[in-house]
């Protein structure tokens, strides 16, 4: 009974995802062409690879949560998705769509311009550590080297976990990492 | 706690529709490649490849050689492990070179090949290759293909900075991925700091035959050394390792060895430290290591215990050794084909960092030195610094260069291959690998003279390109032609263990060279039996000897009696064969060992002890010709206290009274 109504919600999940990908693949199309060096060039890469046994890797957490959907059409649009998939490991630190909405006004928007693509990535990257840490473990750092190359700050206060200046809200183990995820937009320095 | 709920729901139908998403996308893939690149590696049945690539089996310890652009796997020459296919570390010639001072290790993880070179160009007539796990440096004959000498590095541990060749092979270069106590002993692990060393090995190379010795070792500070290479042109003379953990932490690395923002490339002016030896210079300490030699003649190879080594305190060679600050645990250490650029990459930073040995060179004249580390000077990071390759890509691996004033990185998180320009620090091109690529491999691309028609890339992971082979699916190459601006994918084939590096040169430097066969007038294998006339059976207490030859298509002797159970048998087998690919094996039922399989002139041994009375029967496990099936022979066994004779025999009648 359980599995059925999990497979109905599956099928349900489906449907929506028919639209979506309409929606997706357009806006791939208009990426194109702007962007040279993808012009062509179907999306492919590990992000791409049929799996439905794997533990869910960073990326699919990221794409599975409906309060990031802001971070996964950022990743989208920064074509960030095989580098997400990878080996790593991975910790990544997810700033809701809350977070991403207590920006200024219109900075998401900006960001999200094909023109802005390598400064969108640039802080996303600023989100990943290549590593994979628990949150209590968290507490043994000082400061974190993320892959922006850039490092962030763990502070520990009345027992909560701050990297960066964000609380961590919640973490979820993936089959490459973890995500943990954060109150705010960690903004880097550069 | 709502929203962690929320999310874990999200998963599994996120992980559902991220699943049907990737269907489709997955159909538009297949004709990624267009129809000239399948033009661009094919070469026609008969025809040669240009180009060979000796790519290293990673953890299955072997080297394997393929043809490029083909991709087609020639042989896989076995170096550190047990081969039951070529009986190597089966047959009693080749077991010596598995010893160790740990006793006989059928296994080690092999990893970066490098082709001898002289005047800076590869020159075909060697590879040499590390194993990881116990330390050893071995040498593959490129006239036989076969492994003729593995060296045992003592003071060392997870050789892993090995084994680059310098410009006229000179050395043959060795360093220590792990701090160790030096000499071993006793102590508690918690004392690691300024306790245990880093040795980097220089092994001498004998220009005459490639042979290796341990010239001298320098111990340096307990950091861990990582990759190599040798300066060339200008910066002949000098080597460079990259470095880190230089925190000198022993315990949970991946948080205690990334602390410190830069880590090291040691430069080591090996010329300085050659001569200083040359002079009386270093100390003699004892040693225990194993030096195994293959002999071509003997067909036999021989282990010799060394008890000695020359160890040299870097800090009493005053301007010999230079740490020059490189970002994030730099990985790869990578020198262009001018010897001017060094290229470390920082595994766990976005950027390319490169330092010019001119700079380095007038920083040392100008002592620009940002501090020391346990004496040994600390170069000034601007003042070396050439520039670096930013935000290029996600962990930045290894270098090679065209020749043409390219680079070419790799970049493991981001699975790319990236082309720059040297002196500009450009991004030119990237093109993604499937997926998570290691190293790369230009022929001669960290050579003087790289032959920049082709990189190679070699990935980790291969999940859904090839048909599935349940949870262990192969590790790949790729081919990219990079003759113009852009890298245009050709290739992708299935590898042998993990292509963990490889070296490459142009088949016209080594095809000529190939030998068809061992002479059988060069044989001086002692117990080789060089004509029917030699051949005999002979015992000695429980030992028995069989001089046996085989040709095409039988044994001799074929029929051997009076063997008796507790025998230790050993068939010394001689090809009487001089003629090209007419190789004959050979196994004997209940052999606790694997087959022989045997060269034109040449002699193996395996030893068989006979459990069960009976008649046991041989035969030949090579398909060697028309009446192979024909080649077999039988050995009567009989009980411990059997009073028959020893007696053998080819084609003689049978007994008319019986």
């Amino acid at each position: 009974m359980k599995t059925n109504l999990k497979m109905l919600l599956g099928a349900f999940v489906l449907l929506l995802f028919v639209s979506c990908k309409n929606d997706a693949s357009k806006q791939n199309n208009s990426a194109a062409s702007t962007n040279v060096e993808t012009k062509d060039e179907p999306r492919t890469g590990q992000a791409f690879v049929k799996d439905d046994e794997s533990k869910p890797t960073v990326l699919h957490i990221a794409i599975g949560s409906p309060d990031h959907t802001t971070l996964v059409a950022a990743v989208q649009a920064a074509e960030l998705e095989n580098s997400l998939v990878n080996a790593g490991p991975l910790m990544v630190f997810a700033p809701t769509n809350e977070a991403f909405a207590a920006l200024p006004e219109g900075t998401v928007e900006t960001l999200l311009k094909p023109e802005n693509k390598a400064k969108l990535a640039y802080i996303l990257k600023h989100h990943v550590t290549p590593g994979n840490y628990s949150k209590d473990f968290l507490k043994k750092f000082k400061k974190l080297g993320q892959a922006s190359n850039e490092n962030i700050k763990v502070e520990v206060k009345d027992g909560e976990v701050y990297v960066g200046g964000a609380k961590i809200l919640a973490s979820i183990k993936a089959g490459n990492g973890i995500v943990h995820v954060v109150d705010k937009v960690i903004l880097p320095k550069n | 706690m709502k929203n962690t709920l929320k999310i874990f729901a999200a998963l599994f139908v996120g992980a559902m529709l991220f699943a049907s998403c990737n269907n489709s996308e997955s159909s538009t893939n297949g004709s990624a490649l267009s129809s000239s690149a399948a033009e661009k590696v094919y070469v026609a049945p008969g025809e040669h490849d240009e180009f060979y690539a000796f790519i290293s089996g990673g953890f299955s310890g072997q080297l394997a050689v393929y043809g490029l652009p083909s991709g087609r796997l020639f042989k896989v020459i076995p170096v550190f492990s047990v081969d039951a296919e070529k009986a190597y570390g089966f047959n009693e010639e080749t077991k010596p070179m598995l010893n160790t001072s740990h006793g006989f290790i059928p296994w080690d993880d092999a990893h970066h090949p490098d082709i001898s070179q002289t005047a800076g160009v590869v020159d075909g007539r060697y590879v040499y290759i590390n194993g990881n796990n116990t330390p050893r440096i071995a040498k593959i004959d490129l006239t036989t293909f076969e492994t003729t000498e593995i060296i045992e590095i003592p003071n060392s541990a997870g050789n892993h900075s090995s084994s680059y060749v310098t410009e006229n092979t000179e050395y043959v270069v060795a360093g220590t991925r792990f701090g160790v106590p030096v000499p071993q002993r006793d102590i508690s692990i918690k004392e690691y700091k300024g306790n245990f060393k880093g040795a980097l090995s220089f092994l001498k190379v004998d220009p005459e035959d490639g042979g290796m010795e341990i010239d001298f070792q320098i111990l340096m500070p307990g950091f861990d050394y990582d990759k190599a290479h040798p300066g060339r042109g200008d910066s002949h003379g000098w080597f460079f390792f990259t470095t880190y953990n230089t925190e000198e932490s022993h315990t949970l690395l991946e948080v205690n060895a990334s602390q410190n923002d830069k880590d090291f490339i040691a430069a080591v002016n090996w010329k300085m430290i050659a001569e200083y030896v040359k002079n009386g210079g270093g100390t003699k300490m004892p040693a225990n290591y194993a030096h195994n030699v293959y002999d071509e003649e003997t067909h036999m190879a021989t282990s010799t215990m060394k008890k000695e080594v020359l160890v040299v305190d870097p800090t009493e060679v005053p301007g010999a050794l230079y740490f020059l600050p490189t970002p994030k645990s730099p990985h790869g250490c990578d020198v262009d084909p001018s010897g001017e650029y060094i290229v470390g990459s920082g595994k766990l930073s976005a950027d390319v960092t490169v330092h010019s040995f001119s700079k380095m060179i007038k920083a040392i004249e100008d002592k620009k030195f940002a501090g020391e580390a346990y004496g040994i000077p600390i170069l000034d990071f601007e003042a070396i610094n050439a520039g670096s390759v930013k935000q290029a890509g996600l962990g930045p691996l290894h270098t090679e260069f065209d020749g043409k004033g390219n680079a070419y990185t790799t970049f493991f998180i981001s699975s790319e291959v990236v082309k720059w320009k040297l002196g500009t620090w450009e991004v030119i091109d990237r093109k993604p690998t499937y997926y998570s690529v290691g190293h790369l491999m230009i022929p001669g691309g960290n050579s003087g003279k790289p032959f920049g028609k082709y990189v190679l890339a070699m990935n980790k992971i291969t999940k859904d390109r090839y048909l599935p082979t349940g949870p262990e699916v192969t590790q790949s190459a790729q081919l990219y032609d990079i003759t113009g601006e852009k890298m245009e994918l050709l290739l992708d084939f299935p590898t042998v263990g993990e292509p963990h590096y490889a070296a490459g040169i142009p088949a016209d430097l080594i095809k000529p060279n190939s030998k068809k066969l061992y002479k059988l007038e060069d044989n001086k294998h002692p117990y080789a039996a060089k004509s029917d006339e030699d051949t005999k059976v002979v015992r000695d207490g429980n030992t028995v000897h069989v001089y046996m030859t085989m040709i095409r298509s039988h044994f001799s002797p074929d029929n051997i009696e009076g063997v008796k159970v507790g025998d230790k048998v050993y068939f010394h087998v001689t090809n009487l064969e001089q003629d090209y690919d007419v190789p004959h094996g050979v196994s004997m039922i209940g052999a606790n060992t694997s087959e022989l399989l045997i060269m034109p002139g040449q002699t193996e041994t395996f030893v068989w002890e006979p459990k069960q009375v009976g008649v046991w029967p041989f035969y030949c496990t090579d398909f060697c010709s028309a009446l192979h099936q024909e080649m077999q022979g039988y050995v009567r066994v009989s009980p411990k206290n059997s009073d028959i004779e020893l007696s053998w025999g080819l084609g003689e009648d049978d007994e008319d009274d019986e």
